[in-house]
């Protein structure tokens, strides 16, 4: 599938755009965490739930930056603690990677944030949702290189 | 695909702050919603009739519910739309509570938030596709890891269900803190009468596999099927030798060896049996303390053995058990309260912990159950108790209550009396937190009956004057500042993860909370269950708590353990990898990836290999997906497509 020409565009100019990537056993609890217990948190956010960081194309995180999201986080268990042994590993490796690439691609790299929450850590989940919303707020919108590349696939 | 979408309410836990009948509005507008309403509460009885009636009528091919984490209730929904003849994984949850309602007071901005969220669920539910499991057969042994009294408690109960027990502690007796009690509240039972033919009944029972002196070296496989490496350590006795006569103690000629049973009050030798009635009744041998380690000569225990049980070349041992469900009991260490200089920092022997004191009370202990003090023998006249030792502190990192403090407190001084009628009692405590069944009655008793003072306030500093201890705290009710003379100072040590729980959490794939203890699956609802399947929770490992907690939840566990098995086979996640042939170009990485050994070689026809996934080892991570160059191995029900439609929806 293509990922442009999304089509329905409901929502637009309102505010900055986060897409986050969690792991379904930390950070997604984490986060959960974070909401049972009213821990306030900018709406900027919108949580993308994947099985493991290990599941994380860093694909998926340029082409988000790529096609207009304001910023990417993305949030998996404490290295050690992944509930898959080794997942977040790799993740760490592909995603420090996709950090030191992100400027070559034309992208401010501080759009671009990993980190590790674990799932009974709300209070750090709060915390590191405020703090990233509030630098890609500084950040302001990203002004995009997206329209060059509509027509190409994922593949 | 003709979806539905239905947003809860959730009472006003949702409506509160989202506009929900908006967000079911704008629903319509996205690919393939036909039907979109609001419910008040989607996941009661008529909330889900409403969402099988809905699929019938609007004769539709997916569902939307927009409500709770799907961590809560996405097996509910399955099931629902499952029984109106959907299958289970045509089914998206957009979480517009713990993600939108309760993180945010800005209603605008909440609708707006939980609209895109419910496009972003409904994007990549056209994306889905049925999918199906397959049942394997569960192994019906468990493993219970540790041996303290909710680990007994899990073990006896599994055995007199018929099951094969795999039981492994790290010391050499089994029993735990328990057995280092000498009484219980609120009955003050004695403790090793009431554990002591648990422990027994372990030892007899045909199905119960002992390993003491054992630790958990790794785990693999899945609920149903987990292998585990059990590393036997050396003892240097043959326990199958060793008939537990105690000459070797009798002998040994290294006698100033702290006796770690007593919690060091007392001195033992360095080859023991931990107490008269451990079980097993074996000798173990420290290494640390040994002539025949340190010196190299020695043998004293070698030649009296009337067995030749004694073998100084032994090695740790590691031994294989297949098991289909495992069990943690592994307890809690108690609080070092040497961090604190005001009390001593450890410095001073009259200032002991809570289970020290135990160890004093009980008749097996360092003094034979007479009160004296362990720096001179002495029975003390003053006996002051201070509460909250490394509980609810935040300067020592132990914001927590533990719990059953107040309650040893309430018993100890009672036994105080008990022991030493002419005695005085002081407790300084900071509030009395006694809420189970016949508690706040026993606390009061030991004011009103045996009148131990009850001081509110915390303790400032502990120094010695002559013999004695002066103890200097406040009483904030009175609002003056106290000082007391004490012949002993038993600190209420608080409960702590124990030692290396974090490390055999990573073993086990199971989470822990900032200070160690285990996470269960729900605080409330699933209190004994990991998020990891087939590993299940029992005693303090979990949390703070008290005997008749740590029982109930070895028991919990063990029911859970039994359902599980009852079934005889498990459904398989069907959330696995799978690979398409045509597009795999052979390069193995996925295979080199898979972190449980799922991805092998499959030969076609003229010697071509492709990838190929065992569905049934498959945990689901999808690391292969990530690593597969040519996108060749998909994860179903999180495909490429599928995350890729969900970032599409949002920009």
């Amino acid at each position: 599938m293509s990922i442009a020409n999304s089509g329905s565009g409901t929502v637009s100019n309102q505010g900055i755009k986060i897409v986050g990537f969690l792991c379904n056993w930390c950070s997604y609890g984490g986060a959960d965490t974070a909401g049972v217990c009213r821990f306030k948190q900018p709406a900027d956010l919108r949580i993308i739930r994947i099985p493991c960081t290990g599941r994380m194309d860093p694909l998926f995180a340029a082409k988000a930056l790529i096609y207009g999201a304001d910023g990417v986080l993305v949030s998996g268990c404490h290295p050690r603690d992944c509930h898959y042994a080794v997942g977040n590993l790799y993740a760490r490796r592909r995603l420090e990677v996709l950090q030191h690439f992100l400027p070559f691609m034309g992208i401010e790299p501080r759009r671009f944030r990993y980190t590790w929450v674990s799932a009974s850590e709300g209070q750090l989940w709060q915390q590191v949702v405020t703090e990233f919303s509030d630098q890609v707020q500084k950040l302001g919108p990203n002004p995009g290189v997206g329209n060059l590349l509509t027509e190409e696939g994922h593949r | 695909m003709r979806i539905g979408v239905f947003i809860c309410h959730c009472g006003t836990n949702i409506a509160g702050t989202v506009d929900v009948e908006a967000v079911a509005r704008e629903a319509l507008r996205y690919p393939g919603v036909v039907y979109a309403t609001t419910y008040m509460y989607t996941c009661s009885e008529p909330g889900q009739e409403e969402i099988q009636r809905a699929i019938s009528d609007h004769k539709l091919q997916g569902v939307v519910v927009a409500a709770c984490s799907p961590r809560m209730h996405e097996p509910t929904f399955r099931r629902t739309v499952g029984k109106a003849g959907l299958n289970p994984f045509l089914f998206e949850m957009a979480n517009i509570r713990e993600h939108v309602s309760w993180i945010g007071s800005d209603r605008e901005a909440n609708t707006r938030k939980a609209q895109e969220l419910v496009h972003m669920a409904v994007a990549k539910l056209n994306f889905n596709q049925p999918l199906f499991s397959t049942k394997v057969p569960i192994n019906k042994r468990v493993l219970v890891i540790g041996a303290g009294v909710a680990g007994i408690q899990a073990a006896l109960d599994c055995a007199e269900g018929g099951l094969d027990v795999v039981l492994v502690e790290r010391q050499p007796t089994i029993g735990g803190k328990m057995a280092k009690l000498d009484k219980t509240f609120p009955t003050v039972d004695c403790s090793s009468c009431i554990l002591g033919p648990k422990m027994v009944d372990t030892a007899q029972k045909e199905n119960i596999t002992l390993y003491a002196a054992s630790e958990v070296e790794s785990v693999s496989g899945y609920v149903g099927n987990f292998t585990v490496q059990i590393r036997k350590k050396a003892t240097y006795v043959d326990w199958k030798l060793c008939t537990g006569c105690g000459l070797c103690t009798e002998k040994c000629p290294a006698k100033n060896v702290p006796d770690a049973f007593n919690e060091k009050l007392g001195k033992t030798r360095a080859i023991n049996i931990p107490f008269p009635q451990a079980i097993p009744k074996k000798a173990t041998i420290n290494r640390e303390y040994c002539r025949h380690f340190i010196k190299g000569k020695c043998g004293v225990c070698k030649k009296i053995c009337p067995v030749d049980a004694i073998n100084y070349e032994m090695e740790d041992e590691i031994v294989t058990e297949e098991v289909g469900a495992i069990v943690a009991a592994t307890g809690f260490d108690l609080f070092d309260h040497s961090v604190y200089g005001e009390y001593g920092g450890g410095r001073y022997p009259d200032v002991i912990s809570g289970l020290q004191y135990e160890r004093i009370l009980s008749a097996s202990g360092p003094f034979g159950g007479h009160i004296r003090r362990p720096s001179d023998d002495r029975e003390p006249k003053n006996v002051v108790f201070i509460a909250c030792v490394g509980s609810r502190d935040k300067s020592v990192d132990r914001p927590y209550c533990s719990g059953v403090c107040c309650m040893v407190i309430a018993k100890q001084a009672i036994l105080t009396r008990d022991h030493l009628p002419e005695s005085n009692s002081y407790v300084f405590y900071m509030d009395i937190r006694s809420p189970a069944k016949n508690y706040d009655e026993f606390v009061r008793r030991a004011q009103e009956e045996y009148g131990v003072q009850y001081i509110r306030g915390r303790v400032g500093k502990i120094y010695p004057r002559g013999d004695q201890m002066v103890v200097q705290g406040a009483d904030t009710l009175l609002g003056v500042q106290v000082e007391i003379e004490a012949d002993l100072v038993v600190l209420a040590s608080g409960l702590e993860a124990s030692e290396g729980a974090k490390q055999l959490a990573e073993k086990l794939r199971i989470s822990y909370d900032q200070y160690g203890f285990y996470m269960e699956s729900h605080p409330k609802l699933r209190p004994v269950e990991t998020n990891t399947a087939g590993v299940y929770l029992a005693g303090v490992c979990q949390g703070p708590k008290d005997i008749p907690a740590a029982v109930g939840q070895g028991s919990a566990a063990a029911s859970k353990v039994q359902a599980l098995f009852a079934r005889g086979t498990i459904e398989t996640n069907p959330q696995v990898a799978l690979v398409n042939e045509r597009v795999c170009i052979s390069c193995g990485k996925c295979i080199d990836v898979c972190p449980f050994t799922a991805i092998q070689w499959k030969e076609l026809r003229g010697g071509i290999r492709k990838a190929e996934v065992l569905a049934t080892v498959c945990q689901g991570c999808g690391l292969c997906n990530a690593t597969c160059p040519p996108k060749a191995v998909q994860l179903q029900h999180a495909t490429d497509d599928q995350i890729l439609a969900e970032v599409n929806a949002l920009l």
